[in-house]
C-alpha cells in the first residue's frame, strides 16, 4: 500500500461519520425517484443546500456549490453521479492547497508553536507531533507554556513522560514567555531537533492574552532567528463558523502558519476549513482522527475531498460489485 | 457574545425603517437577511428553517403590512419568536436536602470548569457543595479539578487509582454523606464523540447513582454538530438542563438558539468567561434582548447583587454621603466595579452600549482600569486623602511608581473631581431625582447607538440624512447578497 494511499486510508477513516452522513443524505434525495434520477428544481436546491451548510462549511460556500450545480442542471432530470461530481470538483476547487510540509531549520531546532481556544485539543495534539517526530527518529523537546489552566502542566507532563521526550515547566501562573524561553534554550542545549512550545487556551477576542502571544513569538525569534518555524492553530472539528474569526485573531497576533484539526473522528464534519481556506488563506497541515497517539495524520485536500465522497461514487459504480446497499 | 448576528440583525430591521411603505417583497428581502444571519451564526439548519417560518407568517401578514410602524412590529415578532425558541427558561438547580448533579459532555466542552464553576455558585448561595472527580480519562483531569477546588474552597472527592467511575462515585456519594455535603457535582469523562463505550459508561453511572439532575455541557462554538450530539446525549440520559460553554469573545453562539429547539430541554446557564465567576443563569427573554441588541441590565444586577461586598458598599455610601470621597474610595469603587468582570463585558450588557464598544475600537477598558488603580496605588495615603498635595516632584514620583507618564497622573486627578463632585450631587438628591440623573447619564452615553434611537420611538421622521443613510446601507447589504449569489454561478 502506498503512502498516498495509506493517508487516504486514514483520513477516510476519520471521515467515515462524515462520509456517511453526506452520502445517506445526498442519497435520500435521489431515493424517491428510483433509477430514473430526478429533476433538479428549486426543492432540491434547498435540500442540498441544507446538507452542505451542515458540514460548517458555510452559507457562502454552500451557496457557491449549489449556483454551480443550479446553472449546470437547472430544470433536468439527473443522476445522484453527475449531481456529486459536480460538488466534488467545486469543493475540491474551494479547498485547494499547495502541499505544505512543516516549514524545519536549516541547522539546529525547529521550534513549533501551537496555539488555539481553550478545549481545542492542543496538548494532545502536541502529544501527537511529539510522538510522530520521535518516529522519524528526531530529538524531541516539550515547553508547557500553559501556565494558566489548573494542571495543564501535569497533563502534558504526563504525556511527555509516555513518550519518553523532554520536557520543560514550570509551576502554574508564570510567566509563558520565560517557560518558551527555556524550552528554546535547552533544545539549543540538548542539540534537539525539534522543540514544540505549548500555550494557554485562549479567545482570540481577549486583547491582552493575545499580546501575551506575541510575546512568547518575540522571545522565541530572538533566540533563533528563523524561530518559531511554524505556529500551529488548533482547531476543533466541531467549531462552526467561529472557526474563521479565531483562524483571523490568531494569524493577526502571530502568524499562525497552518491548522491542526482536531478531533476529526466525530460527528463533526470539520467543513470550516473551507470558509478559513477562502477567507483568511491558512492551510490545513494535520488532521486528528482519535484517541490513539498514532492518530495525527498529514492533510492532503485531494484525499480529504475524496475521501468524503468516496463511498458514495464507488457504489454508484460498482452496483454490480456487490456493495450490501445498507 | 452574538455581535456578528446582532450586527446583521439590526441591517435587517434598518432596510425596513428606509422604506417607505412596506411591501411583501422588501419584507421578503428583510427575512432572507434574517435568515442568512442566523445561518452564518451556526443556528442549526432545521431550527432555522422553522424559525423563519413562522416569523415570515406573522411578519407577512396583513396586521402587520398595513400597521404605523411596520418595522417596530417585525423587531417585536422577531423578539417574540426568539423568546418561544429559547424559553421558557428554568435557572433553579431544583435543589432539595441533598441533590446529586451529573455533568456529561464532549471532550474540551468545559465540563470541568463548569463543574468549579457551579460549585462556586452553590457555596455562594450557601450550600455545601462536593465535586467528584469521575473523569479517569483525560490525563490529569483529576488534578485539574483538587486544583480548582481548593481555589474556590470546594471539598474534591478524587482517587487517582480509581479505574472504575461508577464505583468510585459510589464511594464519592458515601463520602459527601459522611462529610455533610448537600450538593454533589459529578464531573464524568468526555470523549471526542457520542460512541457507545462513552454512553454505557454514562448509562452506569445515571443508573447506579441516580443523580437528580443530569446536564449537559456544549462547546458554545460548536458548529451544525452541536445540534445531533445534543440530541444523542437527551436519548441515552434525558437530560435535564443544558450548560452553553466558552460564550465570550465573538463567538457565533447559535447553539443557545439550536438546542432547546431539538431536544426540548432548557438551556440552564451560560459560562462567559475563563474566570471562575463568569457563569450567568439563562433567561431567555434576556438573550432575545441581547441578541437584538438591547442590553441586560438584570444581569449586571444579578452580578452586582453576589460580587459586590454590600457592607462594604453601605460604607463607601455613607463616607459619599458626608461629602468625603477620597481617592482612597475611587479606588475601593474601582476594585469593586472590577469584580462584576471584565470592564469590555460589562459595556456589552448594557443597552446601547454594545454600539459604543465599537466605536472605541481598540481602546482597552480593562487596561485603563489596571492604569488607574497603580497611580492611586503608588500614591502615599496624604496624598490620596488629599489631591491638591501633588505639586510636580511628586507627581514625578508617583508616575515613576506606577509606570505611567507624569501627566496621566494629572489625567487622574481631574478626572476624580469630576467624577466626586458628580458623586456628591447625586448624594444630596432624593431618589426620584438621583434615578432621573442616571438615566440622563445613560442618555448621553447611548446616544451615538443607532439602534437606542429607534427603541425610543418618538415617532419623529427621519431627517433626509438619515435616511439616506439608511438606504445606502441597504443597497450595500443586497449588493453584497447579490454578488455572493452570482460569485457562486
Amino acid at each position: 500500500m502506498g503512502f498516498f494511499s495509506k493517508i487516504k486510508q486514514a483520513i477516510g477513516a476519520g471521515l467515515e461519520k462524515t462520509k456517511r452522513a453526506l452520502a445517506t443524505d445526498v442519497r435520500d434525495l435521489f431515493k424517491k425517484e428510483g433509477r430514473d434520477g430526478r429533476l433538479v428544481d428549486d426543492v432540491f436546491i434547498d435540500q442540498l443546500l441544507e446538507i452542505l451548510i451542515k458540514t460548517d462549511m458555510g452559507v457562502s460556500a454552500a451557496k457557491e456549490i449549489t449556483s454551480e450545480v443550479k446553472n449546470r442542471f437547472r430544470g433536468r432530470v439527473v443522476f445522484m453521479q453527475d449531481v456529486l461530481e459536480t460538488v466534488r470538483a467545486k469543493l475540491r476547487e474551494l479547498l485547494k492547497q499547495e502541499e505544505v510540509p512543516v516549514k524545519m531549520a536549516a541547522a539546529g531546532p525547529t521550534v513549533i508553536m501551537v496555539v488555539g481556544v481553550n478545549g481545542s485539543g492542543k496538548t494532545t495534539s502536541i502529544a501527537k507531533l511529539a510522538h510522530r517526530f520521535q518516529a522519524e527518529g528526531k530529538k524531541v523537546v516539550l515547553g508547557a507554556g500553559d501556565t494558566f489552566r489548573a494542571a495543564a502542566v501535569e497533563q502534558l507532563t504526563i504525556w511527555a513522560n509516555r513518550l519518553g521526550v523532554e520536557i520543560v515547566t514550570a509551576k502554574q501562573g508564570s510567566d509563558p514567555a520565560s517557560v518558551a524561553h527555556t524550552a528554546v534554550t535547552k533544545a539549543l542545549a540538548d542539540k534537539a531537533d525539534i522543540c514544540i512550545v505549548d500555550t494557554a487556551g485562549r479567545l482570540q477576542t481577549q486583547k491582552s492574552l493575545m499580546q501575551e502571544l506575541t510575546k512568547i513569538h518575540r522571545i522565541v525569534n530572538r533566540l533563533i532567528p528563523e524561530a518559531p518555524h511554524e505556529v500551529l492553530l488548533v482547531l476543533d472539528a466541531t467549531a462552526g463558523q467561529s472557526g474563521i474569526s479565531q483562524a483571523r485573531g490568531f494569524t493577526e497576533a502571530v502568524k499562525c502558519t497552518g491548522l491542526v484539526l482536531a478531533k476529526l473522528d466525530g460527528t463533526a464534519k470539520g467543513g470550516v476549513v473551507v470558509p478559513i481556506r477562502q477567507q483568511v488563506g491558512l492551510p490545513v497541515k494535520f488532521v486528528g482522527v482519535g484517541e490513539k497517539l498514532a492518530d495525527l495524520e498529514a492533510f492532503d485536500s485531494e484525499a480529504f475531498t475524496e475521501a468524503l465522497f468516496e463511498g458514495l461514487v464507488e457504489e454508484r459504480e460498482g452496483a454490480g460489485a456487490g456493495q450490501p446497499a445498507k | 457574545m452574538f455581535e456578528a448576528l446582532q450586527d446583521k440583525l439590526n441591517k435587517a430591521f434598518r432596510t425596513l425603517a428606509g422604506t417607505a411603505r412596506l411591501t411583501e417583497s422588501n419584507m421578503r428581502e428583510a427575512l432572507a437577511i434574517v435568515e442568512q444571519a442566523l445561518l452564518e451564526a451556526d443556528v442549526g439548519y432545521k431550527v432555522v428553517k422553522d424559525f423563519m417560518a413562522s416569523v415570515s407568517a406573522k411578519a407577512l401578514g396583513e396586521e402587520v403590512l398595513k400597521s404605523l410602524r411596520p418595522q417596530e412590529q417585525v423587531f417585536a415578532i422577531v423578539y417574540r419568536e426568539l423568546v418561544a425558541l429559547m424559553g421558557p427558561g428554568d435557572p433553579s438547580l431544583h435543589l432539595r436536602d441533598f441533590t446529586k448533579i451529573m455533568l456529561c459532555g464532549l471532550q474540551g466542552s468545559g465540563k470541568t470548569t463548569t463543574c468549579a464553576k457551579l460549585a462556586r455558585m452553590l457555596a455562594k448561595s450557601g450550600r455545601r457543595p462536593m465535586m467528584i472527580a469521575a473523569d479517569l480519562q483525560r490525563p490529569a483531569a483529576i488534578e485539574q479539578l483538587i486544583v480548582l477546588g481548593q481555589q474556590i474552597e470546594v471539598p474534591v472527592f478524587a482517587d487517582t487509582a480509581a479505574k472504575d467511575p461508577v464505583e468510585l462515585c459510589q464511594r464519592g456519594m458515601q463520602h459527601a454523606g459522611l462529610a455533610g455535603a448537600d450538593v454533589v457535582l459529578i464531573d464524568t469523562a468526555g470523549r471526542l464523540h457520542i460512541d457507545d463505550e462513552l454512553m454505557t459508561q454514562l448509562r452506569r453511572i445515571d443508573e447506579k447513582i441516580e443523580p437528580h439532575q443530569c446536564y449537559l455541557v456544549v462547546d458554545g462554538m460548536t458548529g451544525q454538530d452541536a445540534v445531533n450530539s445534543a440530541k444523542a446525549f437527551n436519548e441515552a440520559l434525558e437530560l435535564d438542563g443544558v450548560i452553553l460553554t466558552k460564550l465570550d469573545g465573538d463567538q457565533q453562539g447559535g447553539a443557545v438558539l439550536s438546542v432547546r429547539a431539538v431536544t426540548g430541554v432548557p438551556v440552564k446557564f451560560l459560562g462567559t468567561g475563563e474566570h471562575i465567576q463568569d457563569l450567568e443563569p439563562f433567561n431567555a427573554e434576556q438573550m432575545a434582548g441581547r441578541i437584538l441588541g438591547q442590553g441586560d441590565i438584570a444581569e449586571i444586577a444579578r452580578r452586582a447583587m453576589t460580587e459586590i461586598d454590600q457592607d462594604e458598599m453601605r460604607r463607601q455610601q455613607e463616607d459619599i454621603a458626608a461629602g468625603q470621597f477620597t481617592l482612597e474610595n475611587f479606588r475601593d469603587l474601582l476594585r469593586q466595579t472590577k469584580r462584576l468582570g471584565s470592564m469590555s463585558k460589562i459595556m456589552s450588557l448594557i443597552p446601547g452600549m454594545g454600539a459604543l464598544k465599537g466605536m472605541m475600537g481598540d481602546a482597552d477598558v480593562d487596561q485603563d482600569f489596571g492604569r488607574l488603580t497603580g497611580v492611586i496605588d503608588s500614591m502615599t495615603p496624604q496624598e490620596r486623602r488629599d489631591p491638591d498635595l501633588i505639586d510636580q516632584s511628586r507627581r514625578r514620583r508617583i508616575a515613576a511608581g506606577a509606570g505611567v507618564e507624569p501627566h496621566e497622573v494629572n489625567d487622574l486627578v481631574k478626572q476624580f473631581d469630576m467624577i466626586g463632585s458628580r458623586m456628591k450631587q447625586m448624594m444630596g438628591l432624593g431618589m426620584r431625582d438621583r434615578m432621573r440623573a442616571v438615566q440622563d447619564l445613560q442618555k448621553q452615553m447611548t446616544s451615538p447607538g443607532g439602534l437606542a434611537r429607534q427603541k425610543v420611538g418618538t415617532g419623529k421622521r427621519l431627517t433626509s440624512a438619515e435616511k439616506a443613510r439608511i438606504k445606502k446601507d441597504k443597497e450595500r447589504e443586497m449588493r453584497r447578497m447579490r454578488r455572493k449569489e452570482r460569485e457562486g454561478s
